[in-house]
């Protein structure tokens, strides 16, 4: 593969990571989220602080992707080998701003399915269920979300609501009694990045990847997206940014599996 | 107001009774520092019982208790119920075993970062064998804090507004002084935690390297305690470092020794996971009769856990994988394992 061709997971894993600013803590889940976390923490954003749900904080420099958050090189030349209360009670007390997820479904208010699709006693499939995920969206002040855009994932109504986003809108998270000015920032997908309208809290397009049009996207959700004024086109990835994901986030490929 | 507090739609699947705790462990825990070391074949015999709510120590693929897993399955436990507080490769063949009749599902059925899983979850599901309500993993943490604490349940700020409370056992409650609405988490009394660890004592002080994830509290909040360890040391080692004794020996009931006992799973600091172990496994998920036929191979028919570890890694393997967790050696290229 040449340096300036690239795969779609390292197109969203590159997208993911330059979301993440520097001088932040980020709670990040097992696989594209914790590459882009990984990738951001060795380019642009080097005193980012990785949390891991299993125990683990602030590892110094990751030598290759974990194949789970609770992999025991998360705890090298770490801040904390703590336990998950500890690492679950600092999301709860606000010390960790962003939290970095995936899941198999999501509607207009970034709500999260990742337990089973069909009846939920007769299911077509089932997912492993929430893991830290409602733990992480209900705790961290901002939630990205990253997953694969089509009309079977963003949808209408979700099968199962695993995880909170905005429940169903303006105001419905802090009547559930979650931690207020809480909630999803960013959904990167296939397609693009979306962000949420501070008046409604509803699903809104920021940015596309190259080659991808508006009129594609909304194609692709099962539900009304909006449309910011101004939708930005994605950067490429750049060379740097994928030689460090290839040879220094992943160098034993679990990444090219997917 | 108070009418309007939800209820999750299923009761909690262990026991979350603090006095009930209090009088068991008053009549069959001793503060006495006792030798308890034993054969993990008498630790299950002696301490484990059909039907009971198990605790299994480690987070999924990462110093999973997966000896004690073995002797389960090999002096067929039956109708347990397992706390999926991240349970992965270990809950898995158990499901395989038909060792288990329900689950509290945090995350579960699920393999991390492998392009494979198991249908073996979802099969039993499907046939109404299995029994599953839904949890949060942070949920389980402060359940268990919560009966490490002697109490019968916690406050906490995640599982509102979802299905997966709705799913579970937990309800709201207001709280008194600030007026706002939590979560409140039944506490989690296990019947047996079983916890795999770096090296522990012939009395029962453990020591772990790296995340602890809920084990210290899980030793604390279960009535019976089954440690297995990589190595068992001196008592010394403990005396001299107090504050890296993450389990005290008046939590034990069995120490047993247990060499690569996470495998093929990972132990922090020792040795890596057997990739191509975990790909073998997964893909003998796909068939029911494969399936059994890998059980009956590798669980019914080898002898004990180090003939079952010769039969399927070898001298060889078990090595590199330590070498891996050493930095010696690279671990294998994940295409490498799959396309095999």
């Amino acid at each position: 593969m040449s340096e300036t061709s690239y795969r779609l997971v390292e197109l969203m894993v590159v997208a993911a990571s330059r979301e993440l600013p520097d001088n932040q803590a980020v709670l990040v889940g097992t696989g594209m989220p914790l590459a882009a976390a990984a990738l951001a923490k060795k380019t642009h954003a080097p005193n980012l602080l990785m949390c891991f749900e299993a125990g683990a904080v602030g590892p110094d420099s990751l030598p290759r992707l974990p194949l789970t958050v609770g992999e025991g090189i998360t705890v090298e030349r770490a801040a904390e080998a703590a336990s998950m209360l500890g690492v679950m009670s600092m999301a709860a007390r606000g010390l960790i701003k962003y939290g970095f997820l995936g899941g198999a479904q999501i509607d207009q208010y970034g709500n999260l399915n990742s337990t089973v699709i069909g009846d939920y006693h007769h299911p077509k499939y089932r997912f492993p269920g929430s893991g830290g995920a409602n733990d992480i969206g209900s705790l961290c002040t901002h939630t990205i979300i990253i997953m694969k855009h089509d009309k079977q994932r963003f949808v209408k109504k979700l099968d199962f609501l695993t995880t909170p986003g905005y429940l169903t809108g303006v105001g419905a998270r802090e009547r559930a009694g979650l931690p207020k000015n809480s909630g999803p920032f960013r959904v990167v997908t296939t397609l693009g990045v979306m962000g949420f309208c501070p008046d409604t809290k509803k699903m809104i397009l920021l940015k596309r990847f190259a080659g991808v049009s508006i009129g594609q996207i909304i194609e692709e959700t099962g539900f009304e997206l909006l449309v910011s004024d101004n939708v930005e086109e994605i950067k490429a990835p750049t060379q740097n940014e994928l030689q460090i994901l290839r040879e220094s986030v992943d160098p034993n490929g679990a990444l090219d599996m997917k | 107001m108070n009418n309007d507090l939800k209820k999750g739609k299923n009761t909690p699947l262990a026991s979350y009774d603090p006095d009930s705790f209090r009088d068991w462990i008053q009549n069959n825990k001793s503060i006495n520092k006792l030798p308890k070391l034993v054969s993990m074949q008498k630790a299950i015999q002696d301490f484990l019982k059909d039907g009971d709510y198990v605790k299994l120590g480690g987070f999924g693929q990462v110093r999973a208790s997966m000896s004690a897993i073995y002797e389960i399955i090999k002096q067929g436990k039956k109708n347990l119920t397992i706390a999926g507080h991240t349970t992965s490769h270990d809950l898995d063949v158990l499901l395989a075993a038909d060792a288990v009749s329900q689950v509290e599902v945090a995350y579960s059925f699920g393999h991390e970062f492998r392009p494979m899983r198991s249908p073996v979850g979802l099969r039993l599901i499907k046939e109404g064998k299995l029994k599953v309500t839904e949890w949060s993993n942070a949920s389980f943490a402060w359940r268990l804090k919560g009966a490490s604490m002697g109490l019968s349940f916690v406050p906490a700020r995640f599982m509102l507004g979802t299905d997966t409370f709705n799913f579970s056992g937990a309800r709201e409650i207001i709280c008194p002084f600030t007026m706002q609405k939590y979560a409140a988490l039944p506490a989690l009394y296990p019947d047996v935690a079983i916890i795999h660890v770096n090296r522990a004592d012939i009395y029962g002080n453990c020591q772990i390297d790296g995340m602890i994830v809920s084990d210290d509290d899980a030793a604390r909040a279960s009535r019976r305690v089954i440690i297995s360890a990589e190595k068992i040391v001196d008592e010394e080692v403990f005396l001299k470092d107090p504050d890296r004794t993450v389990i005290s020996y008046y939590n034990v009931d069995a120490v047993v020794l247990a060499p690569f006992g996470s495998y093929p799973c990972e132990m922090p600091g020792q040795y890596w996971f057997d990739e191509y172990e975990i790909a073998n496994y997964l893909k003998a998920t796909s068939s029911d009769a494969e399936l059994k036929n890998y059980i009956k191979k590798y669980y019914h028919e080898t002898q004990n856990w180090d003939d079952y570890l010769q039969k399927i890694a070898g001298n060889k393997r078990l090595q590199d994988l330590v070498k891996i967790a050493k930095k010696e050696i690279n671990p294998p290229l994940i295409k490498d394992v799959w396309e095999k």
